[in-house]
């Protein structure tokens, strides 16, 4: 027989705005405190204490505009934010400041989250919309030196790009950028060259969100349909698709893969939260705790298992946490 | 009639003097029958026999020249064949030419598609001929663009003109259409809006299909002009005369009609992206990873029964759903679409809590707009009108039909109005058995009137019912069941249905002036009360509104447009009908004598064809009447 879904471990409560965007720093060994960053439509980015489950700090730089993503760059120290403002914020939040160290300003209107890797100490790409409708750009940060521009050929006709993730196989090996864009399409581009490298149509709608999973060079990718597209990617780095997952209700707003890639996490818009298995995409559970539509989902990265934590936030202004799976 | 042919000059104005007289005097398809298959034997290859038979016809006397080529057009067996026989009779004689290029086309339109392609193709079959083409090109365009035409030429007069163009431009070369194409733009730019400015569907088809194919024609690369309309015999028919296949050949026409057709008819497509990502076939897993033991299956799904699809709940009360479609919360719109989609069913439900809101919720209704792309949005919202309406008849028809003469309304919306009324009307005055209603097959068949459908053709369908079930027959078996009787709603609710509609008609508002522009609702309007009247059949309010629509009719019986007449004729044919005979002869006798003669007058003079037949049904009707009169008084 099987159990009812497990409740909610806690509820954070106190953003007043819907949340968009959330991002775990738990890595830090003791004392450090687990945190948990969060992005509300009213643009302000709050840190939450996981352990008194109270806002830390708050902090507010995207000038009341919506904060759709936010990511830590070596520990909780530094965070970078993206906001409708059109900028992206670098923050230093060590020693209890809050300022803004830097900004990138994207002239980008849409909501596509930028993505970061970390290429060597100190130094990451980051990939982002820019200006211009379908063309992603790669800035080396902090420099914000242009690596390059990645420009669908003329007619393609992609529409905005819409999810980014960049990754690369190794610590030396090239940096590739998977792109979701508004047409169905997910393009793999080969950075350091500039050029797309395989183009895939997965979806009828926009992908609204993508992960990849490196070592099994599979990934998967949610629109606003009704499925959940999985492809492989073959040693010609070729896209293919390799499985589709039907889904109860339409529209998917975010999608992550746990970092020890047992299970991956789905937020819908049908206000449920979906946890599938990532080997055989087998459905395992179905998390109905939020009254709308729940926009992200993020799992932690404590080095201990045990306290692994999955949270989501949505526009019902709440941000539930959830242990679920932790003991394997 | 066989002629040896000698070598001799014989002088053949003799049998041409025999030839006009007898087809003057009628007897051409006689004569004709014999000499045309002879003639077209004779002149096949041999030129002699062809000069004489232009002889033939050119020493016809003027007299009798209209008869002789009449005859002909109409006898012989293909352009080719009339173009041997008659030569270019048309150049060279003023009459034979005002018969061919005038008379035939635009003063007559009785001729079958076959004789105008017989005509038109004859003159295009010589270039001296061709210039006549044209002009006569010009003059059915000039017709054909004209408004008071369109207004006031009966529709088969314009089908006809409408075939006679549609054969000229398939005739026309590449050179010719170049010289005149700009005047072409100008005539089609005209004519299409007088025809699309119509009440009557044919005429506006009609517009349509001849626009179409003069774009075609002048366009012949880029895009064509294309109109949305429901294709039917009569539009199948006439694209079909757009193709000429020329029986031999004239070489340059038959790659000219082919080409523009091929170049108008594709539109221009997209080049297609030259990269074209692929869509593999799903890669099946391998076996071995199937065989694989991973301790990730031992991760037990938990129960997912709930995980059902989500379904927005409508709301339950009436007054719930006036909040949720008044509301300003636009971001819930899943609520508000289950909101409209439920709406009808709960108000038939709730009838004593609608009837607390009515009049607000056919406000909300008549003002309400598509937010969201529901399939079928304006069937709902008018079945919910006609739920609300039909729940609470008497404030909510207070409501309408004051807001039918108010201002800043669009035309959609007081039209929307006067089909609501009518289905209410049709609801109400139905018997219902088993609380369902059921429109019953044999009295009263079920009409469904969709905005646009034309319906005075319904209603016509369903007064010769009528007409055939009020005439005496002895021998019918009763094939209908009987219906259960039970109490008439429409009765108490008639009137008020009925007189605030027809009270203002004449009163012209800023924006609405039923007497003026916007003679399309007053035709609907005047259909609308036709079939009210109709379905007040058996009220006590009967004889009032009858009463009320012969003045009516009386004072608007000299309209100019032929829906309008169409629709004052359907008001007193349901008159006849509903108003108990008794009634009609105490009440309404002088009136009635006058509308008897103006009867006579539309039936003889009306322009239009179905105007003349309603007016000939309800002069049979009234002679009915008089017939029942004097059965009874006998």
């Amino acid at each position: 027989m099987a159990l009812p879904p497990p409740d909610p471990q806690f509820v954070l409560r106190g953003t007043s705005a819907a949340v968009h965007t959330l991002y775990f720093s738990c890595g830090g060994p003791e004392p450090d405190i687990p945190l948990l960053f969060s992005g509300s439509e009213n643009g302000f980015i709050h840190v939450w204490n996981l352990k008194t489950h109270r806002v830390d700090t708050a902090l507010d730089g995207h000038g009341r505009k919506s904060v759709f993503c936010v990511e830590t760059m070596d520990g909780k120290d530094r965070l970078l934010s993206q906001g409708r403002d059109q900028r992206i914020c670098l923050w230093d939040l060590a020693e209890g400041r809050t300022s803004v160290t830097d900004s990138v300003f994207t002239e980008h209107v849409g909501f596509c989250r930028c993505s970061l890797l970390k290429v060597a100490q100190g130094r990451w790409l980051m990939a982002m919309a820019a200006r211009s409708l379908e063309e992603v750009q790669i800035l080396e940060l902090p420099s914000k030196t242009s690596v390059c521009t990645l420009k669908p050929e003329v007619g393609a006709k992609l529409g905005m790009p819409m999810c980014l993730k960049l990754w690369q196989l190794s610590c030396d090996s090239q940096p590739l950028l998977l792109a979701g864009y508004e047409d169905g399409s997910i393009v793999l581009w080969n950075v350091s060259m500039g050029k797309a490298l395989s183009q895939l149509i997965c979806h009828q709608e926009p992908v609204m969100s993508l992960d990849f999973d490196v070592e099994k060079a599979k990934g998967i990718s949610g629109s606003s349909e009704k499925v959940l597209s999985i492809w492989s990617l073959n040693e010609q780095q070729n896209l293919q698709v390799y499985k589709t997952h039907e889904l109860v209700n339409a529209g998917i707003s975010d999608i992550t893969i746990r970092p020890d890639k047992k299970i991956l996490a789905t937020a819908g818009w049908d206000h449920r939260i979906r946890i599938i298995g990532w080997k055989k995409l087998k459905p395992l559970a179905v998390l109905d705790y939020h009254t709308a539509t729940v926009h992200c989902v993020s799992f932690s990265d404590h080095s201990n298992p045990r306290e692994r934590l999955l949270a989501a936030g949505s526009k019902d202004q709440r941000i539930s946490v959830w242990s679920i799976y932790a003991q394997t | 009639v066989s002629f040896v042919p000698g070598g001799l000059d014989c002088s053949i104005s003799f049998v041409s003097h025999v030839l006009g007289k007898v087809c003057v005097h009628g007897r051409q398809k006689e004569i004709l029958g014999v000499l045309v298959p002879h003639l077209t034997d004779l002149t096949k290859s041999d030129c002699i026999w062809q000069r004489i038979c232009w002889r033939l016809v050119e020493c016809v006397p003027d007299r009798w020249m209209e008869a002789v080529v009449l005859g002909f057009v109409q006898g012989a067996p293909g352009a080719d064949v009339l173009s041997r026989l008659l030569g270019n009779l048309v150049v060279k004689n003023k009459k034979a030419q005002f018969v061919v290029t005038q008379k035939m086309l635009l003063l007559q339109y009785g001729h079958t598609t076959a004789v105008l392609q017989n005509l038109l193709g004859y003159l295009s079959l010589d270039s001296l001929r061709r210039a006549l083409l044209l002009r006569v090109l010009q003059e059915l365009l000039e017709t054909w663009s004209s408004s008071s035409a369109v207004k006031h030429s009966p529709a088969e007069q314009q089908l006809y003109i409408s075939k006679a163009i549609l054969i000229c431009l398939s005739h026309l070369k590449e050179p010719e259409i170049e010289s005149c194409r700009q005047e072409l733009l100008t005539r089609m730019m005209e004519g299409v809006k007088c025809h699309l400015d119509s009440s009557l569907p044919q005429l506006r088809r009609l517009g349509m299909v001849v626009a179409e194919s003069i774009s075609l024609k002048i366009n012949t690369e880029g895009p064509v002009l294309k109109f949305e309309y429901e294709e039917d015999d009569e539009t199948r028919e006439l694209k079909s005369l757009l193709v000429q296949t020329p029986p031999f050949c004239v070489v340059p026409s038959l790659p000219d009609d082919d080409r523009s057709e091929k170049a108008g008819a594709a539109l221009p497509l997209e080049p297609e992206s030259n990269e074209k990502p692929h869509t593999a076939a799903p890669v099946m897993p391998d076996e071995e990873l199937d065989a694989e033991l991973d301790s990730d299956d031992d991760l037990t799904p938990y129960d997912m029964s709930e995980d059902k699809e989500l379904k927005i709940k409508a709301p339950v009360y009436i007054r719930d759903c006036i909040e949720v479609l008044t509301g300003s919360r636009s971001e819930d719109v899943d609520k508000w679409e289950a909101t409209v989609k439920a709406l009808e069913s709960l108000v038939r439900k709730n009838p004593a809590a609608t009837r607390e809101v009515s009049v607000e919720l056919a406000k909300i209704l008549l003002h309400l707009e598509e937010k969201t792309c529901i399939e079928g949005f304006v069937e709902l919202r008018q079945r919910a009108q006609v739920a609300v309406l039909t729940t609470d008849p008497i404030p909510v028809a207070k409501y309408l039909t004051s807001q039918f003469y108010s201002l800043n309304y669009s035309l959609r919306q007081r039209m929307d109005i006067l089909d609501v009324l009518v289905l209410a009307a049709q609801e109400l005055s139905c018997p219902k058995f088993h609380g369902k209603t059921k429109h019953s097959g044999a009295q009263k068949p079920c009409i469904q009137l969709l905005p646009g459908s034309d319906s005075s053709k319904d209603w016509r369908r369903i007064v010769d019912e009528r007409i055939k079930s009020k005439t005496r027959r002895f021998d019918m078996g009763q094939s209908h069941v009987e219906l259960a009787s039970c109490p008439n709603e429409f009765n108490s609710v008639a009137g008020h249905f009925f007189f605030p509609l027809i009270r203002h008609f004449d009163r012209p508002l800023t924006t609405f002036d039923l007497l003026g522009e916007d003679h399309l609702v007053l035709g609907r309007l005047v259909h609308t009360l036709a079939i009210l009247m109709y379905l007040a059949v058996n009220t006590v309010a009967v004889t009032a509104m009858g009463k009320a629509l012969l003045e009516f009719v009386w004072a608007l019986r000299l309209h100019t447009d032929s829906y309008v007449r169409q629709g004052l004729l359907s008001c007193i044919s349901s008159l006849l009908l509903s108003v108990p005979t008794e009634r009609i002869l105490a009440d309404m006798t002088e009136e009635l004598l006058e509308t008897q003669s103006w009867l006579g007058d539309v039936m003889e003079k009306d322009p239009d064809g179905d105007c003349r037949r309603l007016a000939l049904q309800n002069l049979l009707l009234m002679d009915n009447l008089k017939k029942k009169l004097e059965a009874v008084l006998s």
